[in-house]
Order: structure tokens, then C-alpha cells, then sequence
């Protein structure tokens, strides 16, 4: 794209972008962070992605009022105009995505101590990695520009959902099995609860780049596959002892 | 580059996309319009619809015809020898490029209200009677009803009324081409062309045709020229995008300035080049 005429709003349009990227790295780093606190079991580490959560909150205020004084010094319209909505809507799911991390961190200081097999873990584990990539490809889809790439993003959320529904499941038959489980499990089953969020954050992006470039919205329904919200698990009916 | 613009633009479904605008018959239908100064081909089988009773703006950097066509409108290049167009302007289906209208005629249904003010220097009261009097011959009592409510529709009457037989000379810019907008509606045209008329007045005064110009499309059918792209996104319904005497693009404002289809016409709203 050529440059304006007036070269200052350029500048102001990359040091934008600029900060978006940064944010997102920052949430990205966050999200990985908590997750490993989970897994090794490290207060420490989750002690400091509760404190680091400010520096992205401090990023999007940044990123709030330069795209606010950029609107009111330059009207932008067309693709600019587009450039900073994009810019305000992703600063905002980037800040989501970094209290839903701050909360894993939290609970991760919740359960510090208390029984915690391991194996309950793993499928956490296993969606924050399909989490962290989805996430990772809508920022380079974003600072790549390419709609094809966040239109892929979108379509992988799904994934995300299933897994999310067989970890409910899972988690709840561990509660079912050993009352001593559920405290941790119940706190493993927000965890991935924010988990999935974070992938819905994603999916956001997502929908905002293909915005942000084409000037249209993904047509399509989004895909949904979370069906824990009608899922539970019965009780093992008793055996009659003869 | 002629590809976004489509000859028998649909305004059905475009114009509706605006809330508020609905769909409206063609007022004015160019259609394979060259226009020549001398050797110079200044507008380049244009195709373009007017719908009625809408704003219509035109845009484009300095030199890109988009004056030009407003002053085929009305025929004002009648007046310099040299100067010809080729192809078809119907309004209301007869051609005004032809020989078919008289000039008077053509421009006492498209009157014109120019960049800078332009009040006869006669009392205010005479400046809209002028015209009037060119068309019509009206008593005393009908001229003065006439007077009074075209200073009310261009939004002056209470700043006028009580000095209506003092000079026009002595008003502010921005009161001078809210008279001028008078004097235009006084002829009852069907459609007023306005050449960037606010680009000498002050933020207030622009505000006020602007808001003028919203009241003025109930009635009439309006076509502003336009430096001001924020103008054009606030008060038209329809944009066009003229560049080196071709129109680029055209399409509901609304469109224009959000996601225009046209590369030239990203590069030019957004202030790439021009």
C-alpha cells in the first residue's frame, strides 16, 4: 500500500500496529506461562503471570488512546479506519485473553499443595497447545495481514470446543470416582473453561483481521462445538449385592 | 478501472443499504459523456445515474472533471466557444446535451450555487427576486411570500428578515451563500449543483449549508463537488470518485468511505495521493 501524503500518519498507523503485536506476544508469553505453572505445579511462576497481567491491561489503555487520537487528528476512513477499529477490537480480546490467563495463575496458587494427579492435568495441557497455536497463527495472520490464514484460525475454533467437551466429561467422571478430586477438578474445569475462552478470543481476531483487510465479515455461522452446557455424567447405576 | 462502475447502477438495492435512503428514480442519466476543452478530452465516456431527491457527491483531486460535469449540468460551457460535449445527459429523459433545451430553460430547472458567494450587489430582497422576476411575472404580495420562504428553507430568514432591503454586499460569507442558495431555490429548479460552496466559509457557516443541504434533498435533487471528503461521507448518499476525467468508482457513501472497491479510490480517501 503506498504511503499518505501526510508521512506523520503513517507513523502513527505502524507504531499502532506495532503495540498490537507486542500485546499480542505478551499475551501469548501469559497464556504459555500459565499453562506451564499448572503443569509443574509452580507458585512462583503463577505469582508472576497474576502481577504481569497489568502490563497488558497498561498496553491497551496505551493502545486506546493513541487509536482515539489518531481518529480525532486524522479522520481516517476506508482501509485505515479499518486498521484502528481492528486495532481497538483486538487490543480488547488480547486484554480478555490476559485476565483469563491471570485467572489460570490464580487457581494454579488455589490448588498449590493439594492432590493433584497428574494424568488430570494432561488434557488441559493438551487444549492450552492447540490454544497457543491458534493463537499464535491469528497474530501472524493479523501481522501478516492475510485473511486466508485468520479464516483458518476460525475454522479450527470448533476443534477447540470438542476438546473442551470431552475434558468436561472426563473431569466430571474423576469427581465421580474419588469426592477427593474435586476441588482440584473443579478448579482444572475453569482453567480449561478459560482455556476454551482464549480460543474464542482467538476466533475473535480472527473475524477482525478478515475485517480489517477484506471489508467484509465472515459469512458463514460460526462454528460451534461446546456442548457442555447439555452434557453430563450419571452416576453408575448401584450393584445390588445378593 | 471502468469495472466497479456499473452503467446500470442499481439503485434499488445500493441506495437502500443507506438507513433512511430508499430507493428513487433517476433524475439525471449520463450516459458515454466526452467532454472536450479544445484538444483537451476532459471527461472520458462517463456513465453515471442521479437519483432524485438524493445528495450526489462528487469527488476526485483538482483537474479530474468532476466540475466539469457539474458545468455540463446546466450547460454553463455554452458560453465559451472551443468548448464541446459529446454523448448524453438525460434529465427527466430529454437530453440537455442536445440542442432539444434552450440554456435558460436547462438552468432555471438546474440552478447552481458556486464555490465562492456570489450576491447581485442589490438589496437582499432583490437577489432572489431577480431571478424570479427573468421567469415569472408575480404581484407584489406573491413576491414577497416567495422571498420569505426561500430564506426560510435556505435557513436565513431570522438573520435577514428584518433587513431585507439593505445590501447583500454587507452579510458574512457564509449568510452571502445561504442567500445564493435562496436566490437558486427561488426559480423552483429540480435540482441544484453545488460547486464546493463551503470551501470559503468558516467550520460554523459550513455546518449550516450542511445541515441546509440534508433539509434542501426533501425537495430537490442536489449534486455538490467537493474537496472536503468528510463533507461528501456526511452529507451525500451517493459518492463518486472522478480521477484524470474517468469516474473510478460511485457508490453509496456509506460504502465509499468504509470499503471502497477501487484501489484509486482507497489511495485517494484515505490521502495516499492527490
Amino acid at each position: 500500500m503506498p504511503e499518505h501524503t501526510v508521512s506523520a500518519f503513517d507513523v502513527e498507523l505502524k507504531e499502532l500496529g506495532r503495540k498490537v503485536v507486542e500485546m499480542g506476544g505478551q499475551a501469548e508469553r501469559l497464556v504459555s506461562d500459565s499453562v506451564l505453572s499448572l503443569i509443574r505445579r509452580d507458585a512462583a511462576a503463577a505469582q508472576r503471570v497474576v502481577l504481569l497481567d497489568a502490563t497488558i491491561d497498561q498496553l491497551q489503555r496505551e493502545i486506546e488512546d493513541k487509536a482515539v487520537l489518531v481518529i480525532a487528528k486524522r479522520q481516517p476512513v476506508a482501509s485505515d479506519l479499518r486498521d484502528i477499529v481492528a486495532t481497538l477490537r483486538i487490543s480488547n480480546d488480547l486484554e480478555r485473553i490476559g485476565d483469563l490467563a491471570k485467572n489460570i495463575g490464580k487457581r494454579v496458587l488455589a490448588i498449590e499443595g493439594e492432590y493433584h494427579p497428574q494424568k488430570l492435568v494432561r488434557g488441559v495441557e493438551h487444549m492450552s497447545e492447540l490454544v497457543l497455536e491458534q493463537l499464535k497463527e491469528v497474530l501472524d495472520a493479523y501481522a501478516g495481514r492475510d485473511p486466508e490464514k485468520a479464516l483458518e484460525v476460525w475454522r479450527k475454533d470448533a476443534s477447540v470446543d470438542t476438546m473442551y467437551t470431552s475434558l468436561f466429561r472426563e473431569l466430571l467422571t474423576y469427581m465421580m470416582e474419588d469426592p477427593r478430586n474435586i476441588s482440584v477438578c473443579t478448579h482444572l474445569l475453569f482453567c480449561a473453561k478459560n482455556i476454551e475462552r482464549i480460543g474464542d478470543h482467538a476466533t475473535n481476531v480472527a473475524e477482525t483481521v478478515y475485517y480489517m483487510v477484506t471489508g467484509g465479515m465472515i459469512s458463514d455461522d460460526r462454528p460451534k462445538a461446546d456442548a457442555s452446557s447439555e452434557t453430563t455424567v450419571s452416576f453408575p447405576p448401584r450393584t445390588v449385592q445378593g | 478501472m471502468n469495472s466497479a462502475v456499473d452503467p446500470t447502477f442499481n439503485l434499488s438495492s445500493s441506495v437502500a443499504a443507506k438507513p433512511g435512503a430508499v430507493e428513487a428514480p433517476v433524475k439525471i442519466q449520463v450516459n458515454k459523456l466526452n467532454f472536450y476543452y479544445g484538444q483537451n478530452h476532459a471527461l472520458k465516456n462517463i456513465n453515471f445515474t442521479i437519483p432524485e431527491k438524493r445528495v450526489t457527491a462528487m469527488i476526485g483531486p483538482s483537474g479530474c472533471g468532476k466540475s466539469t460535469l457539474l458545468r455540463v449540468f446546466n450547460r454553463m460551457y455554452d458560453l465559451y466557444p472551443g468548448q464541446r460535449a459529446e454523448g448524453e445527459v438525460l434529465f427527466d429523459g430529454v437530453n440537455v446535451v442536445g440542442k432539444d433545451l434552450d440554456s435558460t430553460v436547462v438552468r432555471s430547472r438546474i440552478g447552481m450555487v458556486f464555490q465562492k458567494p456570489t450576491p447581485f450587489p442589490m438589496s437582499i430582497y432583490d437577489n432572489i427576486a431577480f431571478g424570479v422576476r427573468l421567469h415569472e411575472s408575480i404581484n407584489k404580495a406573491q413576491m414577497d411570500e416567495r422571498v420569505e420562504s426561500c430564506l426560510r428553507k435556505a435557513a436565513i430568514w431570522e438573520e435577514t428578515k428584518d433587513r431585507l432591503h439593505t445590501s447583500a454586499l454587507g452579510m458574512s460569507g457564509g449568510q452571502q451563500q445561504r442567500l445564493c442558495i435562496a436566490r437558486t431555490i427561488a426559480v423552483r429548479p429540480e435540482v441544484i449543483l453545488l460547486d464546493e460552496p463551503t470551501s470559503a466559509l468558516d467550520p460554523i457557516s459550513t455546518s449550516k449549508i450542511e445541515d441546509l443541504i440534508d433539509e434542501l434533498k426533501q425537495e430537490f435533487t442536489i449534486v455538490i463537488v467537493t474537496h472536503n471528503m468528510q463533507q461528501a461521507a456526511r452529507c451525500a448518499d451517493l459518492t463518486a470518485f472522478f480521477y484524470l476525467g474517468e469516474l473510478v468508482e460511485v457508490g453509496t457513501s456509506d460504502v465509499i468511505f468504509t470499503n471502497p472497491k477501487e484501489i484509486k479510490t482507497r489511495d485517494y480517501i484515505t490521502g495516499r495521493f492527490g
